[in-house]
């Protein structure tokens, strides 16, 4: 297998893929460097000059408002030039090929690129094809990888809990389509976390999935006995009825988080979603609400993590 | 004209023959006794062998010239050893009408390199629904019908086609694969798909696929071969259907037996195959299926696919590997890493797919159609594009060096390529 993509010559992050390959001491090191960022996004003045004169194109071929709009602030916070550029209604549908639109933004003298594509992969083929001194993020792939969420999630996970080594945490829900679960897995390993479950219908729930080093429940409630940190997934719409689900409701039903299942958890028990919630569906809305969950603040922190994430690639 | 190959060692597959010697050639068969020779060829240090039987190669003509044309792909062929080939119905038009096979015999008969063996379609346009005019394909020059990549998914359609081959004795070169379980799949199923966050392709869609093949084989009596076995079960179904009698063969493609879900690596499009590479397991099953006689023979597969077509994120790009110039230097590989005798390595590209498609070549033996490749066995070469005469330079051997090269190609007793 050839050598690790997203690293450079020195071991050192060239381009954000995947949290999966990443030494332990790279993951350490955007966390604490998005700690720093804490405080600038608390300041009045929310600017530090690190990427003054940097060029970072939003390059969006899947719609998307959140994640684009955070990775907007945090260039802009590090005061880089940000181009948003929403491909999916433009130059794609005129036929150009993904690496014509790259090297034509190329041309255009990036420093960083932010990628969201449909397709598994999709950021591997252009940071293979990206000039030397450019960098890629990946803002989420298929159903591979969204790194900067795994890493905002692992930072809210540090800052409520403290340490990873004696861990118990769940991620419920669709599993199969989820690059925010593999990219929080491959984290959670990585960061040493004694036991993370996935918890879900055979249906959402990959093959193999246990080689990543995960537990498979499929019952909400043994799964989440113990748990100190319970991830919720998005459920898709178009997943909520078909062969996979037959209802919204039943999912609800078998795997939406209630107060009620929550009390299994442990009493200190974080609940997490990386958003939009279906409320509802995956949550009920009492526990999207109550004192447990921290998805608010695991937004903010969105912030900060995707502001060292791009200082760190953009400085080396 | 007559040929003399002096001083060779001659292997033929057929007969376990293996030993140096010539080969006399006479008006384009081999011939018994040594008369004159017009012409003499040095084969010392080279093995002189029946040239390979490739049952899959894509020539992309007509319809897909942007891709490969049938004269580069002519020129791959016996530039890999390969002096027969069969052509899948999967072209632009399909091969379901006899205008279309007539044409692509001529063309190919005119180039004057390979014979080329086209597979009609099994029913109109591929599309699963009617069968095409059989008779009419087959004295057009129809060896066999396929459905190629596209296996058809109306039972009752699939169980019509095989009684109506069946009656007259038209073999059915099937796919095994439950197109409705693999649907949108891309990758096998397992451990590196859910890490890659590729949609999955399960072992049972082709197991599947091939219980009912071959419960229709049972029930109709048609010969069907099975093409690109990919999993380790399948190999077993294979075997016990032999065992029971079932006029049953099948073949692996040549880089099934070397290559695992593992060599996707991060996003390797060349290794973007239909059907998709599986386990390691499967992978050893399949190798070791082909050593003993499970899997009767292997093909190259041969897909040219051009270069913006692979440059895409995995699930995009199109599927398929350059394999023609690859089957011979990958069959070695093969052999060799089971220690078996040359002959039996080379069987399963020359007489076990002249049985299946019927010829008379594949053999060295008197009578037979004087169709050889001379071959260095240790000639190490790095497959780079510009080693590849095809147009297709979709390999994931791209880089890797590779032992056996081809020093001359004859078809019909006539050199059709040489390298000095």
């Amino acid at each position: 297998m050839a050598a690790n993509p997203q690293l450079n010559a020195h071991g050192e992050l060239q381009h954000l893929l995947s949290i999966e390959g990443l030494p332990r001491g790279i993951l350490e090191q955007i966390l604490n460097t998005a700690e720093s960022f804490v405080g600038v996004t608390e300041r009045e003045v929310k600017k530090v000059p690190l990427m003054r004169g940097k060029s970072v194109f939003n390059l969006f071929f899947e719609p998307s408002t959140r994640t684009r709009t955070t990775f907007e602030i945090a260039a802009k916070r590090l005061s880089a030039d940000v181009i948003n550029l929403n491909i999916a209604v433009s130059s794609q549908t005129k036929g150009e090929s993904l690496l014509d639109t790259v090297a034509n933004l190329s041309a255009m003298q990036a420093d960083v690129f932010v990628v969201r594509h449909a397709s598994s992969g999709a950021p591997y083929l252009i940071a293979r094809h990206v000039k030397p001194h450019e960098h890629v993020i990946n803002a989420g792939d298929g159903r591979h990888a969204h790194p900067t969420q795994g890493l905002l999630d692992l930072y809210t996970i540090r800052h409520y809990k403290k340490d990873f080594g004696a861990l118990t945490v769940a991620i419920v829900g669709d599993v199969l389509h989820s690059r925010v679960a593999r990219s929080l897995i491959h984290g959670l390993t990585t960061l040493g976390a004694p036991e993370v479950r996935v918890i879900g219908p055979q249906t959402l729930i990959p093959a193999g999935v246990a080689a990543l080093g995960v537990h498979v429940f499929h019952d909400m409630r043994a799964g989440l006995k113990g748990c100190d940190v319970v991830m919720m997934l998005r459920l898709q719409n178009e997943r909520m009825a078909g062969p996979l689900l037959p209802s919204a409701q039943e999912f609800f039903m078998n795997y939406g988080l209630t107060a009620e299942k929550l009390a299994l958890a442990k009493a200190d028990a974080i609940v997490m979603h990386p958003g939009p919630m279906n409320r509802g569906v995956e949550i009920d809305s009492p526990v999207a609400d109550g004192p447990h969950s921290v998805i608010l603040p695991q937004v903010t922190f969105g912030i900060a993590v995707r502001m060292a994430v791009m200082s760190i690639v953009a400085g080396n | 004209m007559s040929l003399l190959i002096k001083g060779g060692r001659v292997i033929d597959p057929a007969s376990g023959r293996d030993e140096i010697g010539d080969v006399f050639v006479d008006k384009g068969r081999i011939a018994e006794k040594k008369g004159k020779a017009e012409e003499t060829i040095d084969a010392r240090g080279l093995v002189v062998a029946p040239g390979l039987i490739d049952l899959a190669a894509r020539l992309r003509e007509p319809g897909q010239e942007y891709k490969a044309t049938l004269a580069s792909e002519m020129d791959a062929a016996v530039a890999g050893g390969v002096t027969s080939l069969a052509c899948p119905p999967d072209t632009h038009p399909p091969l379901d009408e006899p205008g279309l096979v007539d044409m692509l015999r001529r063309r190919a008969k005119a180039l004057a390199r390979a014979r080329v063996y086209p597979v009609g379609a099994l029913t109109v346009k591929l599309a699963g629904e009617r069968l095409t005019e059989m008779s009419v394909l087959s004295e057009a020059g129809c060896v066999a019908f396929s459905q190629a990549n596209v296996p058809i998914t109306d039972t009752q359609v699939l169980w019509r086609a095989l009684q109506y081959a069946a009656t007259f004795g038209y073999p059915v070169w099937l796919r095994a694969e439950d197109k409705w379980l693999s649907r949108e799949g891309v990758a096998h199923d397992g451990d590196m798909a859910t890490r890659l966050g590729l949609a999955g392709i399960p072992a049972f869609t082709e197991t599947i696929a091939l219980a009912t093949i071959l419960q229709l084989v049972r029930a109709t009596g048609a010969r069907v071969h099975v093409c690109r076995l990919s999993s380790a079960a399948a190999v077993g179904m294979m075997r016990e259907a032999k065992q029971q009698g079932l006029p049953v063969t099948c073949d692996v493609g040549i880089h099934y037996v070397h290559l695992s879900e593992m060599d996707l690596g991060y996003y390797d499009a060349h290794c973007r195959l239909d059907p998709p590479l599986r386990s390691q397991r499967d992978r050893d099953a399949l190798a070791s299926g082909l050593a003993d006689g499970s899997i009767d023979c292997a093909v190259s597969d041969h897909a040219p696919v051009d270069e913006d077509q692979k440059q895409l994120p995995f699930a995009e790009a199109e599927t398929g590997a350059t394999g023609l110039e690859l089957l011979l230097p990958l069959a070695l590989k093969w052999g060799s890493a089971r220690k078996l005798p040359l002959a039996r390595t080379l069987a399963r590209v020359t007489s076990d797919a002249a049985r299946i498609l019927g010829v008379q070549s594949g053999r060295i033996a008197p009578g037979a159609p004087a169709d050889l490749v001379l071959f260095d066995p240790d000639e190490a070469w790095r497959v780079m594009p510009a080693a590849l005469r095809s147009q297709g330079k979709n390999s994931p051997f791209l880089g890797y060096e590779l032992a056996g090269r081809v020093r001359a190609t004859i078809v019909a007793g006539n050199v059709v390529y040489e390298r000095k």
